[in-house]
């Protein structure tokens, strides 16, 4: 199992917009370098991205939460 | 030509130098480096005149493929750093060949990290600086951050002696990352507009550093500051933190509507309406520039002597560094 970071502090969204869908639920498959999640900081959102491949087992931060760098993110079982 | 390969541009990193001194009055913030000590040492590592261009990467560090023989430097927040693979030393002179690609890991001190390449960056010179300003995309390369792909000019190597590969800076001379950055600060020039209570609290407060926090300025919160009641001055905003319009200086801190103050920093509007209450000091803007979103900071308050002394000590470590390098 693979634990994915924050790169980044900053506001932490799962969705791409308000409203939106989620980029990724949990127990669904993420491929790497896909997009699963957001990071506001500096005016910008910034994409974050997995980079392992899997399925997603549990997210450990909620939508609008602030995150800290190298804040655990989410846990992917690898394929 | 020779230059730099951008593998990846990172989060945001720019071409900086001391700044475009000069043209404040025509509302032109100065930019430059917002670690001064930090981009200064990296350049005196590699030879470099002290105001040579060199990278300010924040967050998130590019990687960079050298296409000739160079001394590189990594100075400013805590990183690893990878040459081809290999770890290399930060606040250290590194030589590299055509075809070494240099990489940074997760930052785990600090929030901008300075890389200066012999012979710095060889981007234009406009009005005098090679610093980017972003806002409105004049300076550095092409007037914006690096992205994925770019050829960075570099200049010609310096002639001269330079600092022996593996020549460091002195742990006691780098900056450290403490829990809360203490920023020495001038109160002044607005801070009529607080009650006493409320300057009180605003140097008694920790605040933290919120999302909003970039080149232009740092937003915090932890506090709510009040204002003493007035009749609105003509020419002056209805917001009892506004005043009739006066120019701000770098490191000014206002506070719109009483809480979230925010500090403007290099390439911040140069003018305006808020009631500045408080300067940080130039040599402790290095240390905010450290500090990332989530982190603590607090004002101490300083006079003028102290600040200019605390100037003169930032110059003297300098000084020393490059005395080190020399022997």
């Amino acid at each position: 199992m693979a634990t994915i970071k924050a790169t980044m502090p900053g506001v932490f969204y799962r969705c791409p917009s308000p409203g939106a869908e989620p980029y990724v639920a949990e127990g669904s498959d993420v491929s790497e370098g896909q997009t699963i999640a957001l990071i506001e900081v500096m005016k910008t959102f910034n994409e974050v991205k997995a980079e392992v491949s899997g399925t997603v087992t549990k997210f450990l931060i909620a939508d609008g939460d602030e995150v800290s760098m190298g804040q655990d993110i989410m846990e992917v079982d690898g394929a | 030509m020779n230059g730099l390969i951008v593998h990846t541009g990172g989060l945001y990193t720019t071409v900086q130098d001391t700044g475009r001194d000069g043209y404040y009055e025509i509302g032109m913030p100065p930019s430059g480096a917002l670690d001064q000590f930090s981009y200064r040492a990296a350049n005196l590592l590699v030879g470099n005149p002290e105001g040579a261009a060199a990278l300010e990467a924040t967050y998130i560090g590019p990687e960079l493929e050298f296409t000739d023989d160079r001394l590189v430097a990594v100075t400013g927040a805590d990183v690893p750093v990878t040459l081809s693979g290999e770890p290399v030393k930060p606040w250290e002179t590194i030589p590299v060949k055509a075809g070494d690609v240099l990489s940074f890991a997760m930052i785990t001190g600090g929030a901008r990290v300075y890389l200066a390449v012999s012979g710095g960056i060889g981007v234009p010179d406009y009005l005098g600086s090679r610093s980017t300003y972003t806002l409105t995309g004049l300076g550095g390369f092409e007037g914006r951050k690096l992205a994925d792909g770019d050829r960075l000019p570099l200049g010609e190597r310096p002639v001269g002696t330079a600092p022996a590969p593996g020549s460091g800076v002195s742990e006691s001379l780098r900056p450290s990352f403490p829990e809360v950055a203490e920023l020495r600060t001038v109160v002044g020039l607005c801070s009529y507009r607080l009650t006493d209570a409320a300057l009180r609290s605003f140097l008694e407060t920790t605040w933290k550093v919120t999302k909003d926090a970039d080149r232009v300025g740092y937003r915090l919160r932890g506090g709510t500051l009040d204002f003493v009641e007035r009749e609105q001055p003509f020419g002056a905003g209805s917001d009892p933190a506004n005043v009739v319009d006066l120019g701000y200086p770098v490191g000014s801190i206002q506070v719109p509507g009483g809480d979230e103050p925010i500090v403007l920093l290099n390439d911040a509007v140069t003018g305006g309406g808020y009631a500045t209450i408080g300067t940080v000091i130039s040599a402790d803007r290095d240390r905010i520039a450290q500090t990332k979103t989530g982190d603590q900071v607090s004002f101490v308050s300083v006079d003028i002597d102290q600040a200019l002394a605390a100037r003169r000590e930032r110059r003297e470590r300098l000084d020393r560094i490059s005395n080190e390098l020399k022997e």
